[in-house]
């Protein structure tokens, strides 16, 4: 096995190349989660974390989790700053996903205002992490800006499609020298090993964790996953799969005759 | 100016007219639904596919009923693609029942002899800090429709004092122009909810005899000014039991559909409210049943997947449970409909009667067990 594999953004070491989304499954799983995923970056939605009260979920991150405070919510580029700004100051560090949509039903990223929120935030010492669509002419504008990784999305957010957007991201991968990340649409550990094996440099999950039927155990399963695949990158190519899943007991069991 | 549908009845002095088509498109595609007409193929061939106006005709068909294990099997997937196991708590303060209209199926109809009482601004404060205090972080404004006892300027102040205290602050009080909206917004108002009742012109008449919401465009406008004025998001439902409820369902999708199309940041919303038998005596309710309001919720699911779904306090405990397991998304917890309830501090009655008395304590501990994840704020203001 090849000695030393560690990826490096904005100066910061990981050996793990699994990032988890966060707030799609229940705060007590979030440890084990990211204890089965050997997870060492987490998300976290800055208007999730806000919320005091009703579980915060900061309280449930392990020790050493580096976070990745998100600016979802954010419609423009200086919105995305100021939940930036918030996140810096409720410890969050200072990494920062910058996440700008303006569209509710398909929440794509818009890529000319995140181009602008990548520089307003470098300029502010955040170490930005920009979630767009995979665009290469957007992608080098966001690497000349002063982005730390580039986070192309795969498919819908959510859509567990897994990577409809491949021929895009190979470009990116192919031109862009910063490490690319695909964040959003990944649904199954074999998707996860196709980004891996295109040479992506690690793959964000989470409703693909979430939906699972054994949460904890997805998440070891995508671990071996994206592992299998950046070996499989560092020593050749590989290949896919698809499906659906159904329920199991009847979820309509409570209706009254009223 | 006067918009189709108020031949009847001119706009009221005052009442902005917006040029848009959306209501004629609406009420065109509701005059063609018929929901008989539909047959199980239909509603396998929705099942299969994206679900456009088509397939969302058929969802709601009586076509659909033996289907409906099958259908809450994707209804849920699709809640759980788009909102995890997220379920959003919020609860609502009345902070007055003073009311212009004569709805004939609610209980603040000015001519109904009820306590009518109005907050006031030292009120509204306590009632939000007694609010605060359960952990709620969401927070729903409603008053009657009153503009001499609820003017803009008393709803801005409460907005105002509720963003004080709260993440996110909607306001589900009478329809009102744009540049009002623009203004309750630069107060700190968040989302806007505004209920059609009946997408039926006629019936709406029948059931709205007087005050200024008999005027039926005015308030269809509403979600569309609201964002024109700047909201972030806007909520739509038919208070199913008036009229024919799958034609009003098949309406209200339609009308929260085509809003969303024109405005694509816009971030829409459901209600779920079904009227209950007991409410008042002078309107035979249509029969809409459980399992039909269940079918409404999962055919809006998977219409418009990525939109929120409330269900009301109207509903019991049991049923309430079971549909945030499938397709509703936020719920109200530790709900007063009586105005100054929650601080003891007022004495108006309410508009209609609950039937989850639940505390937000109560609410969170079932979502639990139930697997879900209870939120208290998803949202944050830029």
């Amino acid at each position: 096995m090849h000695m030393s594999d560690d990826l490096v953004i904005g100066g910061h070491k990981f050996q793990s190349r699994f990032r988890l989304g966060s707030g799609k499954f229940s705060l007590d799983m979030t440890r084990q989660v990211i204890e089965n995923g050997g997870v060492q970056m987490a998300t976290l939605a800055v208007r999730r974390a806000n919320a005091d009260g009703e579980g915060n979920i900061l309280d449930h991150m392990p020790e050493g989790i580096t976070l990745l405070p998100n600016t979802s919510g954010a419609r423009t580029a200086d919105e995305a700053v100021r939940i930036a700004r918030l996140a810096r100051e409720l410890g969050c560090g200072d990494f920062i996903k910058i996440e700008i949509i303006r569209d509710s039903k398909y929440l794509l990223p818009d890529n000319r205002e995140t181009i602008r929120a990548v520089g307003m935030l470098h300029d502010e010492g955040f170490i930005p992490m920009p979630y767009m669509m995979p665009d290469l002419t957007a992608a080098r504008d966001m690497a000349d800006a002063g982005a730390a990784a580039i986070m192309p999305l795969g498919s819908p957010i959510g859509s567990n499609k897994g990577i409809l957007t491949r021929d895009f991201i190979r470009m990116i991968v192919e031109e862009i020298d910063l490490p690319v990340i695909v964040d959003a649409g990944i649904g199954r550990p074999s998707q996860a090993c196709e980004a891996m094996e295109m040479g992506c440099a690690a793959v964000m999950a989470n409703t693909a964790i979430a939906t699972a039927g054994d949460v904890a155990s997805m998440a070891r399963a995508f671990r071996l996953a994206i592992e299998a695949g950046r070996m499989a990158y560092l020593s050749g190519p590989g290949r896919v799969i698809e499906g659906r899943g159904v329920a199991s007991s009847p979820l309509t069991g409570f209706l009254g005759e009223q | 100016m006067v918009r189709r549908w108020t031949d009847a009845e001119d706009y009221h002095e005052g009442m902005e007219s917006i040029d848009s088509d959306v209501m004629d498109r609406v009420l065109a595609a509701t005059r063609e639904y018929e929901p008989d007409s539909y047959t199980e193929t239909d509603v396998r061939r929705a099942m299969s596919g994206p679900v456009g106006p088509e397939g969302f005709g058929a969802l709601l068909s009586p076509a659909a009923k033996p289907m409906m294990e099958e259908i809450a099997t994707l209804a849920r997937e699709e809640t759980r693609k788009h909102f995890g196991n997220a379920v959003t708590l919020f609860t609502p303060i009345y902070a007055s029942n003073q009311c212009e209209n004569r709805c004939i199926y609610c209980g603040f109809n000015c001519d109904n002899k009820i306590n009518r009482a109005t907050l006031s601004p030292e009120d509204v404060r306590r009632e939000m800090d007694s609010i605060a205090s359960m952990g709620l972080r969401d927070i729903l404004i409603l008053t009657g429709e009153s503009r001499e006892h609820s003017d803009i300027p008393y709803i801005g102040d409460c907005v105002e004092a509720a963003s004080e205290r709260f993440t996110a602050v909607g306001i589900e009080v009478y329809p009102m122009n744009t540049d009002e909206y623009r203004y309750l917004q630069s107060k700190g108002a968040d989302y806007v909810t505004v209920f059609q009742e009946t997408y039926d012109p006629e019936r709406y008449a029948e059931l709205h005899p007087g005050g200024p919401k008999r005027i039926f465009s005015y308030r269809f406008d509403a979600q569309e000014r609201a964002l024109r004025g700047g909201m972030r998001g806007v909520a739509f439902g038919a208070l199913l039991g008036l009229g024919d409820f799958r034609r009003d369902a098949f309406a209200c999708g339609m009308h929260a559909h085509l809003i969303q199309r024109r405005y694509p940041h816009a971030e829409v919303s459901f209600s779920l409210p079904r009227l209950r038998p007991f409410i008042n005596g002078r309107v035979e309710p249509e029969s809409v049943s459980e399992s039909d309001l269940l079918q409404v919720s999962m055919a809006y699911r998977l219409f418009m997947p990525f939109a929120s779904q409330t269900i009301s306090t109207r509903e019991r405990a049991g049923f309430r449970d079971g549909i945030v397991n499938i397709s509703a998304t936020r719920i109200s917890a530790s709900v007063s409909v009586g105005v100054g309830e929650h601080s003891g501090t007022g004495h108006g009655d309410g508009q209609f009667e609950i039937s989850d008395p639940r505390s937000v304590d109560e609410i969170v501990g079932s979502l639990r067990r139930n697997g879900l994840q209870p939120v208290m704020a998803d949202y944050v203001r830029p």
